[in-house]
């Protein structure tokens, strides 16, 4: 019933973990191997054209193995059709493809993941922090950083 | 006797004659631009022209949320002011933090600069602004010729 999903089955039968789909909001978790190849099928197939790369966030499972999943939201204008991938990155080995060569806007979202979490995005073409300061030690975002933890750059604690 | 009189001129020129540095970073700035536009205006009372060079202007005003990156900047900023200089701190982000109690903003710019005058409001109306303005003319024409000199703000010379 769900274009995407169905299409995204077929076509890659082996990068698709899981998928489903609840009160139309469709949601494909894959394999972080094959995120580039995925959007790009999403971005080009005919019948789905997510052209339109809407966010680019992560979410911190702490206590669950792969901890980090990264998640990214798509809009088809054409179609008027929105799709989520996720894609599980372990903490071990924390890394993940860039997808700056399909969408250049997706650098500062990349570099804002890469600050908050620490997932590196290999590829990315100037992967730096954007919110916090060069020195700031730790990844805020992540549960394990304390919430009441102030690390200011000049000025006193507080 | 006399130089009191001095005092009084000087400070009624200083203070129906603030040259404003709006150091806007965040939503404040729409109620900085609203309450310099032609309804709520600043330039009624004389705090017309905005100069975007430290070394012209003598009324800084943070305008929006200071994140610790930008803090070094802002304390460069307000160095760089000569002398007679008043901060003027707009909403409650630059007050003291805002509603953002976490790990990037600074917790109120009175930890870096010395300020004069606070405005609470997120973002505050433009009667509130005025009335903030107000209220730091009334301080500036209470000031001596010794309040001048004060030097550079305590956070540079000490460190962290």
């Amino acid at each position: 019933m769900n274009v995407t999903l169905k299409k995204l089955k077929d076509s890659f039968p082996d990068s698709i973990i899981e998928t489903h789909s609840y009160r139309g909001d469709d949601t494909a978790i894959v394999k972080k191997e094959h995120i580039v190849k995925i959007c790009e099928f999403l971005r080009d197939d005919g019948d789905l054209l997510y052209n339109f790369m809407m966010d680019l966030t992560a979410v911190d499972y702490l206590g669950r193995e792969p901890r980090f999943e990264v998640v990214y939201h798509f809009y088809s204008l054409k179609h008027n059709r929105r799709v989520r991938i996720k894609a599980p990155v372990p903490e071990s080995n924390c890394t993940i493809d860039s997808i700056v060569s399909l969408w250049i806007g997706a650098d500062w979202f990349e570099r804002e993941v890469y600050d908050l979490y620490g997932i590196v995005f290999k590829g990315h073409p100037n992967l730096k922090r954007i919110l916090l300061y060069e020195g700031f030690e730790g990844h805020p975002l992540r549960k394990d950083y304390p919430v009441k933890e102030r690390q200011p750059l000049i000025g006193p604690k507080n | 006797m006399l130089l009191t009189q001095l005092d009084a001129i000087v400070d009624w020129g200083r203070k129906y004659s603030f040259f404003l540095y709006p150091f806007v970073t965040a939503c404040c700035g729409m109620e900085f631009m609203s309450v310099a536009g032609p309804r709520y205006d600043l330039d009624r009372f004389g705090a017309a022209l905005p100069r975007f060079s430290p070394r012209q202007a003598d009324l800084l005003m943070v305008v929006g949320t200071i994140s610790h990156k930008q803090a070094p900047i802002l304390v460069k900023v307000y160095n760089q002011m000569t002398e007679p200089k008043w901060v003027f701190s707009f909403g409650v982000c630059a007050t003291s933090g805002g509603f953002y109690d976490n790990y990037a903003t600074v917790q109120g710019i009175d930890t870096l600069i010395p300020v004069d005058v606070y405005v609470p409001g997120c973002p505050p109306r433009p009667e509130m602004v005025i009335d903030g303005l107000l209220k730091l003319q009334e301080k500036v024409a209470k000031e001596k010729w010794s309040d001048w000199p004060r030097g550079e703000a305590l956070v540079s010379k000490k460190g962290r």
